[in-house]
């Protein structure tokens, strides 16, 4: 049994997902788990690797797989598994991990299961389906297995392990894999507290109404120690900045609790914040599906409620 | 230019997993799925007043004719539907192979899905689809344009947005944040009844039985649970005393 990982960095930084399967992919028994790593200047995040889990790391390094685009991304892992054997590829979840996961199980005829929460030791994953109202146990009939988890599955948690063998990887890259270039990018590097770390999120949707009505969010979030939080749809109608935007694109979070305000719930942003521990749920309409997923759900109108909920949070907080 | 529109039929309303063959229960009525609504609706802002061809592929039961009929009363100019019994139960890796053996006879300049099946959640297919025609992918795409034989497409990712540029022939998946597909007029609707219409078997699109449908596939659904209870969900009508529940309630868990 042997499990190769796919870790995605993003500057230096190993992207926290994987090395939450990557910790999973180590603890399922004596499998031999290695991690690929695919970038440019990307040799220095080897051992970084190792500690969650990887006994060897395989690394393509250089200026071809700077640009964060999945086909040639495709030609390493493809080349890695086949030569090395590997008998089960693991992803986590992001815009460009998909892609590449989606690519090489074409390139290899290798079956693919994506969305998975959990995967056990014998390889049964565990798939969400129909907004969550059933689990599917799904697996693969030949090898190599491809899996994709849906973010904040696992927890990243760095082992005892010491420094992993680090193999340098020569792949030859197919022309269609070089094709597209990515000629400008806008990255937006947040300011202040990061939402992504933190333990309370209040979150603002296009039925706070009014780009003013966000001082609705930033009030409560202000009283209950919390960060501010936005939908795509908010973002793109320029009511707040992108680096609050939580959703399928934008950031992933966990946090403690999550409190959705006049968001309806659409799969774009309920996979960024599906994980939170505790979700509450303030909507006008009764039939928006995040009251699906939300352990209290408030069918009501938020330039009432929320006022009211502030001012009795701070309240209490000063009691 | 060719553009070639891959769409899917879903079921519509509240889907349910048949017990004895574990698939989607796609008995009851379906529709287009949304998210390919935006993938048409590109390619005919593309198309515009122009002589592009705009096609509209499918591999589905028989009834995903109404959805390629409705992405043809939106303006699409002709429509295939691969549909065969041996297809059915197709996970990615047999979906990818038959659609890519179809995309091929069509030999377009330029294919687009949209951002994700509503009934199965899937969002990779294009990225399958593009390696089996050995093009470029992109995907989430929020801007497109067509510059000669230069793809120009700004996305969004999780960091911010990445302008890329790729030689056409291409792939790319649509954001739905892209535009507003436009609805049918009665005008569209008659019309579409005209419009060419190739209904292709596994025959038709050179792939064996054995290569599609689940014999094709690598995966398999095991069994179907129920998910882990989500605590005990209580769901409250907003009156006077909303703020106050929502209180007790983060109280209660030790929230605040």
């Amino acid at each position: 049994m042997s499990i190769l990982v796919f870790v995605e960095h993003h500057g230096n930084e190993l992207q926290k997902g994987s090395l939450g399967v990557l910790t999973k992919a180590a603890s399922l028994g004596d499998a031999d788990v290695a991690a690929v790593l695919v970038g440019a200047g990307v040799t220095a995040l080897a051992s970084e690797a190792g500690k969650f889990g990887a006994a060897k790391v395989f690394v393509a390094d250089g200026d071809a797989f700077e640009p964060p685009l999945p086909q040639a991304r495709v030609d390493v892992l493809a080349k890695v598994a086949q030569e090395n054997g590997y008998d089960t590829i693991l992803l986590a979840n992001s815009v460009l991990a998909a892609d590449i996961a989606a690519g090489l199980s074409a390139r290899l005829d290798a079956g693919l299961n994506w969305d998975l929460v959990d995967i056990t030791s014998d390889f049964t994953g565990k798939r969400p389906a129909l907004q969550d109202s059933v689990y599917v146990d799904v697996g693969w009939t030949s090898t190599p297995r491809i899996a994709l988890f849906r973010a904040g599955s696992f927890d990243a948690a760095a082992t005892a392990g010491g420094e992993p063998e680090v193999v340098d990887v020569a792949a030859e890259l197919s022309p269609h894999s070089q094709s597209a270039k990515v000629v400008g990018q806008e990255l937006e590097e947040s300011t202040g507290p990061s939402i992504e770390d933190a333990d309370i999120i209040v979150a603002g949707g296009r039925g706070l109404g009014a780009p003013e009505s966000f001082t609705l969010a930033e009030e409560l979030a202000r009283a209950l120690g919390g960060a501010v939080g936005a939908t795509r749809a908010v973002v793109d109608a320029g009511w707040y900045p992108y680096a609050a935007q939580i959703g399928q694109t934008g950031k992933v979070v966990s946090p403690k609790l999550y409190v959705a305000l006049g968001i309806s719930g659409a799969i774009q942003h309920k996979v960024g914040m599906q994980s939170s521990n505790v979700i509450v749920a303030i909507n006008k309409d009764p039939n928006a599906p995040i009251f699906e997923f939300s352990d209290l759900g408030v069918v009501g109108d938020v330039h009432e409620v929320v006022p009211k909920l502030t001012e009795l949070v701070k309240q209490r907080k000063s009691a | 230019m060719k553009i070639a529109v891959c769409v899917k039929h879903v079921p519509e309303g509240s889907s349910k997993i048949d017990a004895a063959s574990k698939r989607l229960d796609r008995s009851g009525e379906g529709a287009l799925n949304r998210f390919d609504a935006n993938a048409v609706e590109e390619a005919l802002r593309l198309k515009g007043d122009g002589d592009s061809e705009v096609v509209v592929v499918s591999l589905g039961p028989p009834k995903a004719a109404d959805s390629l009929r409705k992405a043809l009363a939106m303006g699409a100019d002709r429509a295939v539907l691969v549909s065969d019994d041996a297809a059915a139960g197709s996970d990615l890796v047999a979906t990818s192979r038959l659609l890519g053996k179809a995309l091929e006879r069509e030999a377009a300049d330029l294919v687009l899905f949209g951002q994700q099946a509503s009934d199965s959640d899937g969002a990779v297919l294009w990225a399958a689809v593009a390696e089996r025609l050995q093009r470029p992918v992109v995907s989430q795409a929020a801007e497109l344009a067509v510059d000669g034989g230069t793809l120009r497409v700004k996305r969004q990712t999780e960091f911010g947005y990445d302008i890329i540029e790729a030689p056409l022939p291409a792939v790319v998946a649509v954001s739905d944040a892209i535009n507003e597909p436009r609805y049918p007029s009665l005008k569209g609707i008659m019309g579409a009844k005209k419009k060419p219409f190739d209904t292709l078997s596994l025959q038709d699109v050179g792939v064996d039985a054995a290569d599609a449908g689940e014999a094709g596939s690598r995966t398999t659904v095991i069994g179907l649970g129920e998910p882990p209870a989500r605590g005990d969900a209580r769901k409250i009508e907003g009156d006077g005393d909303a703020a106050q529940a929502i209180v007790d309630f983060l109280a209660e868990k030790r929230l605040i």
